[in-house]
């Protein structure tokens, strides 16, 4: 034990190539984002928990509009001690980012007394100032909802004129864009009003239960916070909603697995007074309750539910067989909460004395006080407004289509906003001077090779980590939102050296144990290919895979903490799964025999 | 008086008259946990038996005369006690009583019992130290469960035991011992449980071991059992070692136990089914509660049954016997204890 460690760390940025033939599409991203020589002087990981996929150069915002949102909060609002904001960079279309710790104590101090006067007031606040956060939230949506659809009209139409409007309709292209980008970056601030200090009450009653119970799991103190009826529980449990209608309305039997979405809605079309009122159901539930997407909300590609009815529609005859067979899908709210209340009391009764169970009830109390932000925000940004803002982006795609551009609306994302503002800028101009645009001999070739770059680098593996590995990692803001301590950044360089056997070792998410063929998914369109009973191994598992966590024997994924949203769904199914492993994506091969012990946190390859 | 008493009618607080184990028994039975049928043989039948010794000189004096530095003296007098202690006759009361018990136990079928010392003492080192530990399996018969029972009373007089007592300067009049006779459990799977982690101390798990057959081969050391830690309040199963376990002890046909190879495709597989285990953890948990505090619990899967039996239950003393300094306590400011994660701390 006592023998000397080598020094170990991870490739500095300045090691890492950027891909042969890609230089061109790696330069496109903004100077902002490229590694710079000083950038070898410090810790880098690749946040591959948001970005596990190579990213085009729009959905760089993502990055950039987070990360502005997140260190103000950090660093300018709560004034969090010990950190600032969080840097990032890209190369090969991959997320590196770096935290910035303080560690001067005299500022460290003086922060302190700063955050307790600001982040304090919020959790003695909590309530009123989430419902005024939800209230803007709302009205951020409305006002998204409300942008115009970006048009040029051949002539400014006559009533414009003669009201006297004064502006014409290449300068509203102009507002509706920038308007579509400020609320974008708006939506973070928001986004980030909250989740520090939300993550940061649970984790103390977290670390409390973890130091006071040495071998409970994870998921355990996850059980005992959760909340029963939260927001993102709610698109499947409109899905389960809506087979149960199919059931009593006797249009079930126009649910068949392997039929397409609109091939389903035009049979409930012809269906008669059942059918139209099955139909009348589901728009309910549209709105707002599938504007959810398929992925976490930083890829462009990502589509909600409304946007594809293909993912609810895929879980809507499984629940319509459970129904039939006599199985209530109601999820039973009641017994849940009196199953978390004994929970709770049962952990408290087993704690050594009563001081302890005096700072339990008080940090539990904190982290039940917050809970509901963690868990309902991101149905709110990443899913509802990130979607709309997509698409709003995605109009502007088909203008810029319809003028010569590009081949197809979906070819905007192979810019940078800031190229899209140009090429808008570039549309109003050829509009008002009666030229033609010089986009369309601009950004055509300049899309294919950006896409071909992006195939390029998703096929290349990237270093988990780069730059000396930090004795500690003291970070909260790292610790808390990536789950990366000094023990997993140990594990990652183990899993480099090519040490580890048969075992891929992870967050125990959900318990049970389950063997079966793993099915390997990198992005979300492979999704079909999975079977009943397979085990699905990705690189991030999303809430809104919920309808297949029906079909699937259990979950592995690379990147996630038993917090994640992944690993509620997985419990809530009561399949097993393994999360945080790093590595699974990378070391299972697609049809390989697995075992997954979602209570030990090991995936076995058989 | 009363020298025999079946476990039903006897708890912790008959200690003194039917030793730790065999109140630690009858007060399972109480708190609705099954236990092996059996009975105890309580300390006033020794000491009707010691009376039927010394009516051909005394013991207790004797033995209060020694000296603990003359061991020659000590073994040659230990040595006359514990013959003349096999010599002696039972009381035929005494024996009968026995023997009614014993057939009661037993019926037509003959079952095996276990012959087990139960000691009076408080300490549990004290008990150890005197060899107040014996333990005979798989007893065939009547006879030589009066033959084992001798042997338990007259372990009161082995030398280590003796001179124990003498080093010590302890009175000879307190010195008395019940036995318990139990039922055997031809078990399936048998083995150990704590209600806390012995390696953390984490009062919120239990660990369980076990092996095939009896649950001699886990206690002594025999064989790797497979090993489980639970989750004590919802179960979740945290730790699944399953070992390779060679041998099993099964009850030998001459009495006394054998070991015997286990089939290959068992020595691999799980000695506990998950139903099983659950059993167990439930069965842990309202013996904690019982006491009141954490407990170390030998058990056994009976083979024909299937039942879960507990054979014995004791204090966990390890980790109880630590203070701990609290976790965390109660703040002023209940806000002050996120600083914990936000003031760098862990720096």
């Amino acid at each position: 034990m006592s023998r000397q460690e080598p020094p170990r760390g991870f490739p500095l940025p300045s090691s890492l190539r950027v891909v042969a033939g890609t230089e061109r599409a790696q330069a496109a991203y903004p100077y902002t984002v490229q590694f710079g020589p000083a950038d070898d002087q410090r810790f880098w990981f690749y946040n591959s928990m948001h970005f596990p996929e190579p990213m085009s150069c729009f959905d760089m915002v993502t990055a950039e509009a987070a990360y502005c949102a997140l260190g103000a909060a950090n660093t300018r609002v709560h004034c969090l001690p010990t950190t600032l904001g969080i840097d990032h960079r890209i190369i090969n279309g991959r997320v590196y980012i770096g935290g910035n710790a303080v560690t001067d104590p005299g500022e460290i101090a003086r922060r302190t007394a700063e955050f307790q006067k600001r982040a304090f007031y919020y959790y003695e606040h909590w309530e009123p100032l989430y419902a005024q956060w939800k209230g803007k939230m709302l009205a951020l949506i409305r006002e998204a909802q409300a942008l115009p659809t970006p048009a040029l009209p051949e002539l400014e139409p006559l009533q414009h004129v003669h009201a006297g409007r004064g502006v014409a309709s290449n300068h509203l292209l102009l507002e509706t864009w920038q308007r579509t980008l400020e609320g974008y970056f708006r939506m973070w601030h928001h986004h980030f009003e909250f989740l520090l200090l939300g993550y940061g009450a649970y984790l103390t009653f977290f670390a409390f239960c973890k130091k006071a119970f040495p071998e409970i799991q994870d998921q355990t103190v996850a059980r005992m916070v959760a909340g029963i009826e939260a927001e993102i529980f709610r698109p499947d449990d409109e899905l389960r909603r809506l087979a149960r209608r199919a059931v009593e309305l006797g249009v079930d039997g126009r649910f068949t697995d392997g039929v397409p979405a609109q091939s389903v809605i035009r049979s409930l079309e012809e269906a008669g007074p059942p059918g139209a009122e099955w139909l009348r159901e589901l728009a309910v539930s549209r709105d707002p309750w599938f504007n959810i997407n398929v992925g976490d909300g930083f890829y462009h590609y990502h589509r909600s539910w409304n946007d594809d009815l293909s993912m609810p529609f895929a879980g809507l005859p499984g629940y319509i067989a459970r129904i039939r067979a006599g199985e209530s899908l109601e999820r039973p709210f009641a017994r849940l909460q009196e199953e978390r209340r004994q929970l709770i009391a049962d952990y408290r009764e087993l704690l050594g004395s009563e001081e302890e169970r005096g700072a339990y009830d008080q940090m539990i109390a904190l982290a039940h006080r917050v809970f509901p932000y963690v868990e309902g925000h991101k149905f709110y940004c990443e899913h509802w407004y990130t979607n709309l803002f997509f698409n709003k982006v995605r109009q502007f795609g088909g203008l810029l289509a319809q003028h010569g551009f590009f081949g197809d609306a979906e070819d905007v994302f192979q810019l940078t906003h800031y190229e899209v503002e140009c090429a808008i800028i570039d549309l109003m101009n050829a509009w008002s001077t009666g030229s033609a645009p010089r986009g369309p001999g601009h950004w055509p070739a300049l899309v294919a090779e950006r896409r071909a770059a992006i195939a390029q680098w998703a096929r290349h593996e990237t270093p988990p980590a780069l730059g000396p590995v930090p004795e500690v990692i003291d970070d909260p803001a790292i610790v808390m939102l990536w789950g990366i301590t000094r023990e997993s950044l140990d594990a990652w360089l183990q899993a480099g050296s090519g040490a580890a056997g048969n075992e891929i070792r992870g967050f125990a998410a959900s318990s049970g144990i389950v063997e079966g063929p793993a099915r390997v998914v990198k992005s979300v369109e492979e999704i079909g290919r999975l079977q009943p009973g397979d085990i699905l191994v990705c690189q991030i598992t999303n809430p809104t895979w919920a309808p297949i966590f029906q079909k699937i024997a259990g979950a592995v994924s690379d990147i996630g903490g038993s917090m994640s949203h992944a690993a509620i769904v997985a419990r809530e199914f009561g399949l097993p799964a393994v999360v945080g492993t790093g590595t699974a994506t990378a070391r299972i091969r697609d049809g390989q025999r697995v075992r997954v012990d979602g209570g030990r946190g090991v995936v076995t390859l058989l | 008086m009363e020298h025999v008493s079946g476990l039903a009618d006897i708890g912790l607080r008959d200690r003194a008259e039917v030793g730790g184990k065999g109140g630690s028994l009858g007060e399972l039975l109480r708190a609705g946990i099954a236990v092996p049928p059996g009975f105890v043989v309580r300390t006033a039948a020794f000491e009707r038996f010691l009376a039927a010794v010394e009516a051909h000189g005394p013991v207790r004096a004797r033995i209060s005369s020694l000296s603990a530095e003359d061991l020659p003296a000590l073994a040659a007098c230990c040595d006359e006690v514990r013959r003349r202690m096999q010599a002696t006759p039972l009381p035929p009361d005494l024996e009968a009583q026995i023997g009614r018990a014993h057939a009661q136990l037993c019926g037509t079928q003959g079952t095996a019992v276990a012959v087990r010392s139960s000691a009076t003492t408080e300490d549990a080192a004290d008990a150890s130290f005197a060899g107040l530990q014996d333990t005979y399996l798989w007893v065939p018969d009547l006879g030589e469960t009066l033959r084992r029972l001798r042997g338990c009373w007259a372990s009161l007089y082995s030398v280590e035991s003796v001179s124990y007592r003498r080093r010590r300067g302890l009175p000879e009049e307190g010195v008395a011992m019940a036995v318990v006779v139990q039922a055997m459990v031809d078990a399936r799977t048998a083995g150990v449980m704590f209600t806390r982690s012995p390696t953390t101390g984490d009062r919120s798990v239990i660990t369980i071991e076990g092996a095939w057959g009896l649950g001699s081969a886990v206690v002594g050391g025999e064989v790797t059992p497979d090993r489980w830690v639970l989750g004590k309040i919802v179960g979740e199963i945290a730790v699944r070692e399953i070992s390779d376990k060679a041998i099993r002890h099964a009850p030998a046909r001459a009495g006394g136990v054998e070991a015997l190879p286990v089939d290959e495709p068992s020595r691999r597989a799980a000695c506990l089914s998950d139903e099983e285990l659950q059993t167990l953890r439930a069965i842990a948990r309202r013996v904690e509660r019982h006491y009141g505090c954490a407990q170390d619990i030998e058990w056994a899967i009976d083979r024909e049954s299937g039942q879960v039996l507990l054979l014995q239950s004791r204090p966990e003393t390890v980790w109880s016997s630590k203070e701990r300094a609290p976790v965390a306590s109660t703040a002023p400011d209940p806000l002050s204890h996120v600083m914990s994660i936000f003031g760098g701390g862990r720096r």
